[in-house]
Parts: C-alpha cells; structure tokens; sequence
C-alpha cells in the first residue's frame, strides 16, 4: 500500500508535467490539425533558459519563493515570444500549403532548436541549481512528499483550471473553440483567426517552459534532448484524452504518469517507457479517438 | 474569378441597392455560393472588383468585412455545434465583444424574433433541430447587426413549413431596414420575397430583372429554373 501511495505521488507529480505539455500539442491540433513537433523543444529550451537565469544572474538570490516565481514567469515570456516566431516564421507561410509541409517544418524545427541547444549548452547533462529550501519533504502516513512535488502539482492545476477557465468561460475562448471547429465560418464571425492562431502559440509554450523549468528543480538535471523523451510523453498523453480535447489532455496526462510510475514501481524501473509506448499502440488500435470519447460531430 | 485553380465566375456584375431583398438564383454550381464567398472576403477574386458604399472590400480580410456591415449565413448553416445557443450567438457579435451592453440589446432582439432560440440557449448547437440551427444561424448573422445580409441557400433541407416560417422572418427582417442578398435553389420561393432577381449560369450573369417578372417568365423558368414544385 505505501508502494503504490509513493508511486502514486510521484505519478501526479510527473503526470502533471505531461498534462502542461500535452496542453501545448492538443490546442495547435485542435485549431490548426498540425502536430507541433517543435513543441517539446521549447519545453526544453524553457528549461534551459531557467538554468542560465538561475546560474548567470542574481535572481537565485532571492531565495526559493520570488525566484521560483520570476524565473517561471521568465522562461514562461521567452519561450512564448519564441513560440510566436517560430509560428512566424515556420507555420505561417505554409497555412495554405496542405497539412504535410507544416508537418516536416515542425520536425525541421525541433531538429534545428534542438542542436541550436546542444552548441549553446554542450551536449553533457547539466546540473540543475536548486535552492536548498526546496528540500524539505514530509511524511504523511508512510508517504513522502517533497515541497518540490507539491509546487509542481500545485502550479500545474492552478495554470489548468485557469485555462479551463478560459477556454470555457470566455468569448476569447468561444472563439478559439469556433476556430477549431470551422475556419471560415471563425472568419465570417469577424474572428481574426491568425490572432487565435498566435494565441495558442504564446499559451502553448508558456505552459511548457513553466514545466520544463520544474522538471528542472525536480530531477535537478537537464539534457538537450529531454525535448524529445517528454514529448513523445505528452503526445501520448494528448492521444490519451483525445488529441484536440483539452481537458482530455489534462486527464491524460496524469493517468500517463500514475501509470509510468505505478509499472516503474512494480514491474520495473528500467521499462517504465516501454509501459508508456505500449499504452500508446494499445491506444491507437483499440480507442483511437481516445479516452474521453470523440469529439461531437464538427460538422453537422 | 477563379476558385482554386477552376474558374468558376466570369463577369458577374451585380447591384444590390439599400433596403431591398436581391434573390440569386441558378442550378447547382452556377456560382451562387462563390459570389457571397467573394463579397465575404473568404476568397478573393484574381480580376473585378467588390465594391461596398463606393469603397472596394478586396483589400479587406474576411475578418473585417464583418465590421463594414456584411454579415454571412453561410451554406449549411454551419453553426458551432458544441458550442451553445448563446455562445454561438455572442460570435455572431464578437467584434463588440467588450461592449456587454450592445451584445445584450442584440441578444434581446434576437429573442424576440426567435422565441425559440431563447428557450434552448443554454443548449449546444449541435443538438438543435434542422430548422432550429438555421434560425440560430440567421440569429448569430443578425449578432452583428449587418445593413447587408448574405444568406445562403437558407431553405436547405427543410421541412416545407419551416421553410414558410424562415421566408417570413427574411420578409420581417428585411422590412427592419436590412439588405438582403438571398442566395436559394427554391426560385419560387424567393422570387415572391425578392424585390430583384439574378440569374446565374455556369459561372455568369444568364438573366437579371424584376422578381415579379422573373416569376412570371414561363421560358426563363424552363430553362435555368426547373419547373420544380414550390417547396422542396
């Protein structure tokens, strides 16, 4: 029972890192039916951007709480202003060019911003500085938490319900839902879809970078291609939910990562990702639309 | 005009003057559907030009033409499905979307000739009935309170009652001071609302006149019309 309490946390734990990612991938699907495969990319470079502030500048002296908090809102702004220009500059031009060129410019992306990484911060794994204060752990009926684990589940469902909230809530969200339903007829409401387009690119990334700069304090080291092992995490996790659905993503997420750490914590550690990519293919024949269903016919 | 690499209109010349209900008629691909898309910016002629108030609209992106006073119910109705009544509603007006009190006014109007509508708003779109949808969809267009309304082959797979009621709401809302470009395959229909009638064939301008002449010219209905019964 403890065993699977301990995985459990830190299945929530990881998983709420996924479901942030996932977030990304599902809503440049759901309005422009493209996998960004440049997304994880920025989740990474989030992090790595983290790591420079934390080690080249001053902010670290602010201790745990305001540097935790300036350092995530600033990865959070850069990787969004990168977003919108790798929307620019790699999406853009190719909105009237069918659904495979955008594709292979994603993938020519990832590849670019991944070796881009590599030059800047050398391909060996760099340590992550953390804050002492981040430490403390407790131990609840035989479990143990750490503060580490509680801020990430913490940010991740506040920043999810915030989301929600917005999408949901909102006629900006109405829009970005109409937009992902049917274009033209977004267009023929007066909605400015390359405006939802940038939206979903400044969002996506935002999300990303706050969890790659806490996968970061989390597992204390980072690689230039940590991109590409949560990546294919979290799109299995938004295939897991249904890709376009965003609170599908958010459960999928989660239930991805208690499952990790559950098959990780009974079976066996070193196969944890096999266990993932095994959910994935059993996903994909079995329940392709995924777990929470189709989404109601788009076109009626 | 060219829609993708086909050209599907040539030299349609077309006027439509303030405060009357025009009816654009024509067989299956004649081009009915490409002309509104044009006017609504969704595509944009290669030669001719647009023009609206005297001022061109090619220059203008579809999101903008909204805002000029155009507002488009599409083929199909094409409402938001898994969004409300209500959210589809707020989209129809979402260039005022941070002026609550001018989307709230329109809302109430729009309740006032779709009594229907206001019972079901909480409702998603997709699961109102055919008729129903096609009054949400007239309703969002109205959101915006357009002085031109491009209404698209509105009778499409409606009940014959239904499509009496529709016609009568195009009446009323034309009687309210808007302009209407009514774009049907059911000519009998809409040549008894319309002030003027266009005929199109294969991509052009076939004949053009008085409604009430068209409806009358036994040949004209022959050969570009069908002899069809009234509603279908």
């Amino acid at each position: 029972m403890e065993l699977f309490l301990e995985q459990l946390v830190n299945g929530l734990t990881v998983g709420s890192v996924y479901s942030l990612v996932a977030l990304g991938y599902t809503m440049v699907y759901g309005v422009m039916r493209l996998i960004n495969f440049a997304h994880g990319e920025l989740f990474m470079l989030g992090s790595y951007f983290g790591f420079t502030l934390l080690v080249s500048t001053n902010i670290g002296a602010l201790g745990a709480g305001w540097g935790l908090i300036v350092i995530v809102l600033m990865a959070a702004g850069a990787m969004a202003l990168l977003g919108i220009l790798v929307e620019r500059v790699a999406y853009a031009p190719l909105r009237e060019s069918g659904r495979l060129a955008p594709v292979v410019s994603a993938l020519g992306v990832s590849i670019f911003l991944q070796n881009a990484a590599m030059l800047i911060w050398g391909s060996r794994y760099r340590a992550y500085p953390v804050w002492a204060a981040l430490d403390r752990r407790w131990q609840v009926g035989g479990v143990h938490i750490t503060l580490m684990q509680v801020i990430i589940l913490g940010v991740s469902i506040v920043l999810m319900l915030l989301l929600y909230f917005i999408i949901q809530r909102t006629t900006l969200g109405a829009a970005i839902r109409a937009t992902a339903i049917d274009q033209d007829t977004a267009r023929l409401m007066g909605i400015d879809v390359n405006a939802i387009i940038r939206f979903i690119f400044i969002i996506g990334p935002a999300l990303g970078a706050v969890a790659g700069v806490m996968v970061g304090l989390y597992y204390r080291q980072i690689h230039f291609t940590m991109g590409w092992t949560y990546s294919l995490k979290a799109f299995t996790a938004a295939i897991m939910g249904g890709i376009g659905n965003i609170p599908g993503a958010m459960v999928g997420g989660m239930l991805l990562g208690i499952l990790e750490m559950l098959g990780a914590g009974y079976i066996s550690a070193a196969w944890k990702d096999v266990f993932v990519f095994i959910i994935l293919i059993a996903l994909l024949i079995l329940r392709p639309t995924g777990l929470l269903g189709e989404r109601v016919a788009e076109k009626v | 005009m060219s829609y993708g690499r086909i050209e599907a209109l040539r030299q349609v010349s077309l006027h439509v003057h303030e405060g009357e209900i025009v009816a654009l008629l024509g067989a299956n691909g004649a081009g009915k559907t490409t002309t509104l898309r044009a006017i609504s910016g969704l595509i944009k002629p290669q030669q001719g030009d647009i023009l609206f108030d005297g001022s061109s609209l090619l220059a203008s992106p579809a999101h903008r033409i909204v805002g000029q006073g155009i507002a488009q119910c599409p083929e199909g109705r094409r409402v938001f499905p898994t969004l409300t009544v209500e959210e589809n509603l707020r989209l129809g007006a979402y260039l005022h979307r941070k002026d609550k009190e001018w989307v709230q006014e329109g809302q109430g109007k729009v309740w006032e000739l779709f009594p229907r509508l206001h019972e079901r708003r909480f409702q998603l779109a997709g699961t109102l009935s055919g008729g129903e949808q096609q009054m949400l969809a007239i309703a969002r267009a109205l959101m915006a309170r357009p002085r031109l309304l491009l209404l698209d082959e509105p009778s499409l797979g409606l009940a014959p009652l239904l499509v009496q009621e529709i016609f009568r709401t195009i009446r009323a809302i034309n009687a309210q001071g808007v302009t209407i470009l009514l774009v049907e395959q059911n000519a009998r229909l809409a040549l008894k609302i319309a002030h003027r009638a266009y005929v199109l064939a294969t991509g052009r301008v076939a004949v053009s006149g008085d409604a009430a002449d068209l409806a009358n010219d036994e040949k004209l209905r022959k050969a570009y019309l069908g002899a069809a019964p009234a509603c279908s």
